[in-house]
């Protein structure tokens, strides 16, 4: 009989939602789902959001965020049912056997306080050591978690560390109490790839080093493949599929993971630049305003009519800045920019009715780019009566065909957008840019907050749309296996500049510059042992050098 | 320089500026009342030849520019003029009537700052129970009631029925601390309950506000006890809205206070002020006015001070 430190039975979630306009309901967001994790054990939770994995985490602290409540069944940690427990049982459980890394470790640590006292709060706060040994653990895990300068690490406060960095401090945390189990709450999502994958190796590690059990959720699959022993895959609250990490990425049984296992697999034929390029950017520097740091640095790319430009690269790499450029919110210092033939001016306000209905944006956040007071209708139904003058029957008509055209039919127009899913509030956002008949769309990260299953619709759709009308996108994205489905052309940015830019299927193909490599090779594959061996051959690499 | 220094010298300069303007301004707002000095001074029987001369004497035939600057300059050296009434010297009654004043906000706000913000810690951690029920109603019903109606009704209470302090809160030079604290109870007792609510209530939103924030839902999962959190966590982030508050507070508690000083006969600035007004002693209501302006711009900008130093993002840039 193996050790079992946590055993999930029939657990069961709901939640009171608010729907406008209408009295409180009890729904169940979990459906009774379990399973069993022994000491020492990796299980990763995965599934898309609203699929109960981190509400599903978090019970193992039976802890329910906001109006969660946990409703029935048993979880027992160390033998005990902690769903029985009183509050002061709760608070020695929480933080000494049971801790938790968030997704956004930028928001989960205290600005106010240093590092290190968050880090040791809970040691000493549950008398688990002394503060000169809990600092000694803490620069011990600092050093093990490969952060800078371990020993004065936790002197400084989190705005003054990166947040690559400050993800692992909140391992660090989470791991200095010596606890039995670590909730890890999709904590390398937030991150850029490179750093993801430093990230993802150290908390590996440290797992390894310290024998301590984790529930990883995550909705990446190619990432939990790499820090699992086994998998449960999630999805309305219910248990899809519950095996160990080999079946689970290399013979998936049910085919909604069949379906999670092959996500990337879009094909699309590289298209060659024909005739005049549609959009030019020559040479284009810019900076903010009261800076004195140039955010793009000589940039210039073309893109044809009818074809997709990927612009890749890290926050902080230019790539939004560039649309900033382009659409004239940021006029350059130096260079120009032109758009089907003619000249764009720098500033927005100078530009014609004509050039902008020909250049529209589709936004990340489709939900703050909504006017949430608006109906669909209205929403699609601006840039119609703006730059066409429909009115009336005729504007309701062509919104349906637009919605139409985005695959959602009837029965949307009179909603609002709170009563969308984020995949389909994204589709309203391409409709409304498609209303205005542009030739250029600039996509700007606009899959990145959705589900790899939804963001692979909206690409597809994207696709089929770009056949269709003959649009031009300029797709601005952090994420290659977007790009590789997608592009036409690609643009690699690093610090404001392009660092390699060209065909898709040139700029794929090695020889690599330093960079482009350690990019490509930081996507995360959906194979077992991928990480080390990414590790290893980098270890080797800077050995040779 | 260090940042921080910068800012607070922006913030200083800024104060030093506004008040030169609200200097102006109450400058110009007495220049433009109806009326003469020399004529309220000498009285309807005056003769054209002595009001002329009064005039001269007074300065009153400069142009408004050169008395406007005579004025500001000798306030900057502590001479406020002398009063029309009495022609004593205004900074010397200022002087007295400020202390006075100060005495009675100090003691006041020593009392209710601290006990505001505690409260508002108590209603947050109890918050929508009843002792955040409880304490929201009772200081709201006391900043409802008009602050003579709460005099009376305390000095009722507690110099007729039990005659435990007297009904009149005169101090003078001479009296012992001790002597002069059992003066001012009831004073301050009125006050303390007038400016409570604002600052507790204000203590309890901003905190509430941040207890929205990931980092205390880090702080629950660490097993900390809900007070703990509260203060330990949720505090410190909540600080710069609860001090502009706190001062704004104090700021009526040294120029807002006329009503009270007048239920106990307290020798304040709102009593010289409002007695010199019915006077129409107008270098007195200049003064008055002037030093006003400096408590609630200098306490005002003290809050900015505090709300920056307060920001560990701008005490220690990265």
């Amino acid at each position: 009989m193996p050790d079992i430190l946590l055993d999930v039975r029939n657990l069961k979630i709901g939640a009171t939602v608010y729907p406008p306009g209408e009295a409180p309901q009890d729904i169940e967001i979990v459906h009774g789902v379990s399973f069993t994790l022994e000491k020492g054990k990796v299980l990763g939770l995965i599934g898309e959001s609203g699929a109960g994995k981190s509400t599903i985490g978090l019970s193992s602290m039976a802890y329910g965020r906001g109006g969660v409540r946990i409703t029935g069944g048993e979880v027992f940690v160390n033998g005990r049912d902690i769903l029985r427990m009183r509050a002061a049982g709760l608070r020695a459980l929480r933080g000494h056997e049971v801790t938790y890394v968030a997704q956004s470790a930028a928001a989960a640590f205290n600005p106010a306080k240093k590092i290190m006292d968050q880090v040791i709060e809970t040691t000493l706060m549950h008398g688990l050591a002394s503060r000169a040994e809990a600092e000694k653990r803490a620069v011990t895990l600092f050093k093990k978690l490969g952060l800078p300068n371990p020993e004065t690490f936790g002197n400084r406060y989190p705005h003054q560390v990166s947040g690559g960095q400050l993800q692992r401090a909140m391992t660090a945390m989470a791991l200095c109490p010596e606890p039995d189990l670590v909730v890890f709450d999709e904590p390398t999502t937030a991150l850029d790839v490179t750093t993801q994958i430093d990230v993802l190796a150290a908390i590996k590690e440290a797992i390894h080093a310290t024998g301590v059990a984790a529930l990883y959720i995550t909705h990446d699959l190619a990432v939990v493949a790499q820090v699992s022993d086994d998998i449960m895959v999630l999805r309305h609250g219910k248990t899809v599929e519950y095996g160990t990490v080999s079946q689970i990425i290399e013979t998936p049984k049910e085919e909604y993971t069949q379906a999670l296992v092959s996500v990337h697999a879009i094909l699309h034929e590289e298209k060659k630049p024909a005739g005049e390029p549609l959009l030019k950017v020559e040479n284009v520097t810019a900076r903010y305003k009261g800076t004195k740091f140039d955010v793009l640095k000589n940039v210039s790319v073309e893109l044809y009519p009818g074809q997709t430009l990927a612009v890749v690269g890290e926050s902080g790499s230019g790539k939004s800045t560039l649309a900033r450029a382009i659409t004239g919110l940021l006029p350059p210092s130096k260079g120009r920019i032109s758009f089907a033939g003619r000249e764009l001016s720098a500033e927005l306000k100078d530009r014609k009715r004509e050039d902008l209905r020909e250049l529209q944006m589709i936004y990340q956040m489709a939900d703050v780019a909504m006017n949430p007071r608006h109906t669909v209708g209205t929403i699609i139904g601006r840039p119609l009566e703006f730059y066409f003058g429909l009115k009336g029957e005729a504007k309701r008509k062509r919104v349906q065909e637009l919605l139409d055209e985005i695959e959602m039919g009837k029965g949307f127009i009179d909603r609002y957008p709170a009563e969308l899913s984020g995949g389909q509030k994204q589709r309203v956002c391409i409709a409304r840019a498609l209303a205005a008949k542009p030739k250029l769309i600039i996509c700007d990260e606009v899959t990145s907050a959705l589900d790899p299953l939804v963001a692979a619709g909206i690409l597809r759709l994207l696709l089929e749309l770009q056949r269709i009308e003959g649009v031009a996108y300029l797709f601005i994205t952090h994420d290659l296996a977007t790009v590789k489905s997608i592009a036409d052309s690609i643009a690699v940015m690093y610090q404001g500049a392009v660092q390699r830019y060209g065909g898709k299927t040139d700029v794929l193909t090695p020889p690599f510059d330093d960079y482009t490599d350690l990019l490509l090779s930081s996507v995360p594959e959906m194979k077992l042992g991928w990480l080390e061996h990414v590790l290893a051959h980098r270890r080797m690499e800077s050995a040779g050098n | 320089m260090h940042p921080i220094l910068k800012l607070v010298a922006q913030r200083v300069s800024l104060g030093l500026v506004l008040l030169l303007a609200a200097s102006a301004l109450i400058f110009i707002g007495v220049e433009l009342l109806p009326g003469d000095v020399a004529q309220s001074i000498l009285g309807q029987s005056a003769t054209e030849t002595s009001l002329r001369n009064l005039r001269e004497e007074l300065g009153l035939n400069e142009p408004a520019l050169t008395r406007y600057f005579n004025w500001l300059f000798a306030a900057l050296q502590g001479d406020l003029g002398t009063a029309l009434t009495n022609g004593q010297s205004i900074s010397k009654a200022v002087g007295e009537r400020l202390g006075n004043t100060l005495f009675l906000a100090f003691w006041a706000a020593i009392i209710s700052v601290p006990l505001a913000i505690i409260l508002g810690l108590i209603a947050v951690r109890y918050r929508n129970r009843w002792p955040d029920k409880l304490i929201s109603g009772i200081t709201l019903s006391t900043i409802s009631l008009p602050e003579f109606v709460a005099g009376y009704l305390l000095m009722y209470l507690l110099t007729v029925q039990f005659r435990v302090f007297s009904p009149i809160s005169t101090i003078y030079a001479g009296m012992s601390l001790g002597e002069k604290l059992s003066a001012i109870a009831l004073p301050v007792m009125v006050l303390v309950l007038v400016v409570l609510a604002h600052m507790m209530r204000m203590t309890r939103a901003a905190i509430l506000n941040v207890m929205q924030s990931a980092y205390i839902e880090t702080a629950e999962l660490k097993g900390l006890r809900p007070f703990v959190i509260i203060a330990r966590h949720a505090f410190p982030n909540a600080v710069a809205p609860v001090v502009n508050v706190v001062m704004l507070n104090l700021a009526y508690l040294v120029v807002g206070v006329v009503v009270v000083e007048v239920v106990f006969v307290y020798p304040g600035m709102g009593q010289y002020l409002v007695d010199h007004v019915t006077k129409r002693d107008l270098p007195v209501v200049q003064a008055c006015g002037l030093i006003f302006a400096a408590v609630y711009i200098g306490l005002n900008i003290m809050a900015d001070v505090i709300s920056i130093l307060a920001n560990p993002r701008l005490r220690h840039p990265k």
